[in-house]
């Protein structure tokens, strides 16, 4: 009996020493390939768009034009080594600059409302009420994209071709960035409107967390010196909570700025001119991406595809320094926080 | 807090009683910020069932029992290859971002030292920073063009998967540092390993927020579109079940190309599939984030 009793806990002890090696190489093992994705992105990407960066040099930074260059005619253009169809240019201008604005505009947009909604969700929405209105607000960051985007053909789009912009054109026409009202509603106005609507909801649900790490007896301390809630709020909590705050907008101007699908079915698909008004169609990197693919692909010498890739690249850059910069602060203010 | 702040503060409330003039405008000045921040809120929520409103009183009527039978034909006909081709990527991807996302997030909790593991956390975050249509690109690259897969369903999963992954390694890195470390030392005292005591100890108690978390990812991927345009292709007919070589038809796609058509029925059939997708991630939100509600307060009592 005794011999069976002790050969069972000896087998029950090694099988434990096989799952612990095997849990202990297996998760492992998971990590690096998780550790690896972002390593192997940002690789294929630099060697796939390499005759691309060749080919387009600084040209890509410095020129409005997109133009796959002559596909019938006979011969090819060599440049930087690499071939391209005839008369090809292959210039970002147009769509680095309709981000940023579309961007910035959504920002200017979402960012105060954003606090707004933080400060009611943390201070006035009522105890029994509180998760409800968080489930809600969640499930507005996780409505798709291209949902918001249908939301934008079926209402916003018609609604600033019918009413905003005839309204804008008439009232305060002598503004320059107003034009002359708009004929589609496609453009930019839709476009940082819609991207403010998307990228708000995950600001506002940050900031609210945020709000909460402030230490509530610091808060009724402002209010036993006289300071009213309001007061406290403003001159007191939001300062101290800036750097983080700041840090939420950051990530969620980091969204903005790779959204694509509500931002494709908006911007009125622009190519070859920037931006006169609010009203005229933009293009942004990541639009442009998915809405060039058909024709890029008929590209015979493919530096369209590869021109495609680099912009992608691009694209990748904004967004990792974007975030980088989002998280050194947010580190920062972390730091200060313990000092304190 | 929420008595204070409702409606001024009580020092406030009990100087009203005797208002003059200038109090009641000293009030007003005093809770207009309150005023204006609960009007976003309201507004906020306001858009919010706008949008459901405008998908739903669309999208339902168009729901016609025909759709889940019958296939899309150029620019009308059915759900049912596009429904089916959500769900076979879906799945698939949460097979793999299961086996990829837990076991980075077990390591990460439990046995990584302190660099590595600093420098895997950052790499998720960074993770979860990449657009979606870069991965997309990426997936291209490496899996439609290199690997020679062409458009398919292995080449959408594995998209999905890297857009599902930071949520589930987050999530399950959370999950068991929040493990109370008295429940661990339980284990230990009794003799048990390390492994032993995170298998059947730390692992079943973080599994809820695990799940939750897995839930919320899945949610993405349902919606998710730019990383599929790139990898998994388009396809009017039923997906095969070749993992490579075989495009697949999605939801989100229907969506934005039926829409710019200028038919009503490919407008009623992209409704429709939003109808479809909003209530699929409305269900799945709403489960997960109650369903872990209950078992953290069922956890809190059996602490207790």
């Amino acid at each position: 009996m005794a011999t069976v009793a002790l050969s069972g806990a000896e087998k029950r002890r090694s099988r434990d020493a096989v799952l612990d090696i095997g849990l202990r190489y297996g998760t492992t093992a998971m990590a690096l390939v998780t550790a690896t994705i972002v390593f192997l992105i940002a690789t294929f990407l630099i060697v796939y768009s390499w005759p691309a960066i060749a080919f387009n040099g600084f040209g890509i930074l410095t020129h409005l034009e997109w133009n796959l260059g002559n596909q019938y005619g006979t011969g090819v253009e060599h440049r930087g080594g690499f071939t391209g169809s005839p008369g090809a240019s292959f210039g970002a201008v147009v769509f680095i600059a309709g981000t940023i604005i579309s961007s910035a505009f959504a920002m200017a947009i979402a960012t105060p409302l954003a606090i707004l909604v933080a400060i009611a969700m943390h201070y006035q929405v009522p105890r029994r009420l509180k998760t409800p209105v968080n489930t809600l607000v969640e499930l507005m960051a996780g409505v798709p994209s291209v949902v918001y985007g249908l939301w934008g053909i079926g209402v916003l789009v018609p609604w600033i071709s019918s009413s905003v912009g005839p309204f804008l054109a008439a009232h305060i026409s002598w503004l320059s960035i107003i034009g002359s009202g708009s004929a589609s509603g496609n453009g930019l106005l839709a476009t940082s409107f819609i991207l403010s609507v998307m990228v708000f909801p995950i600001m506002a649900a940050t900031m609210r967390d945020v709000l909460s790490t402030f230490p509530k007896i610091v808060f009724e301390g402002a209010i036993g010196l006289g300071a009213t809630p309001w007061q406290a709020v403003t001159t007191m909590v939001l300062p101290a909570i800036r750097t983080q705050m700041f840090a939420a907008a950051m990530l969620a101007l980091g969204r903005a700025i790779g959204e694509t699908m509500a931002v494709l079915m908006v911007c009125g698909s622009a190519l070859n001119q920037l931006p006169q008004n609010v009203f005229a169609p933009i293009n942004t990197i990541a639009a442009v991406i998915v809405s060039q693919l058909d024709s890029a692909l008929t590209d015979p010498t493919g530096m369209a595809e590869r021109s495609l890739s680099e912009l992608a690249l691009i694209l990748f850059a904004i967004t990792l320094s974007v975030n980088l910069i989002a998280r050194v602060i947010m580190r920062g203010g972390d730091r200060v926080k313990r000092t304190a | 807090m929420n008595e204070v702040t409702m409606s001024g503060s009580p020092v406030e409330t009990a100087g009203a009683r005797v208002m003059t003039r200038g109090s009641v405008l000293v009030t007003i000045r005093r809770n207009v910020g309150w005023g204006v921040s609960a009007l976003a809120l309201c507004s906020t929520l306001a858009i919010l069932l706008a949008i459901f409103w405008f998908v739903l009183s669309r999208g339902l009527p168009a729901l016609k029992p025909t759709l889940f039978t019958t296939v899309t034909s150029g620019i009308a006909g059915g759900l049912e290859n596009a429904i089916l081709g959500t769900l076979m990527l879906v799945t698939f991807a949460v097979v793999i971002v299961s086996i990829i996302g837990f076991g980075t997030g077990i390591w990460l909790s439990s046995y990584a030292s302190p660099k590595p593991r600093e420098l895997v956390r950052l790499l998720t975050d960074v993770l979860a920073g990449v657009p979606s249509v870069v991965v997309g690109y990426f997936g291209y690259i490496l899996l439609v063009k290199m690997a020679g897969w062409q458009f398919s369903l292995a080449g959408g999963a594995i998209a999905l998967t890297i857009i599902m992954l930071p949520y589930v390694v987050r999530g399950t890195d959370l999950a068991l540092e929040s493990v109370p470390r008295e429940l661990k030392e339980g284990g230990f005292a009794l003799g048990a390993t390390y492994t032993t005591v995170l298998m059947t100890v730390s692992w079943p108690y973080a599994l809820p927020s695990v799940f939750t978390m897995l839930l919320l990812a899945t949610g993405i991927a349902l919606g998710e579109t730019a990383p599929l345009i790139y990898t998994a292709g388009w396809s009017n007919y039923l997906p095969t079940a070749h993992l490579t070589h075989s495009p697949v038809p999605y939801l989100t796609y229907v969506i934005w190309t039926f829409i710019s058509q200028p038919f009503a029925e490919s407008h009623a059939l992209a409704y429709a599939a939003a109808a479809l997708l909003m209530l699929m991630i409305v269900v799945t939100n709403v489960f997960a984030r109650s369903w872990l509600e209950s078992l953290a307060r069922k956890q809190r009592g059996e602490r207790a």
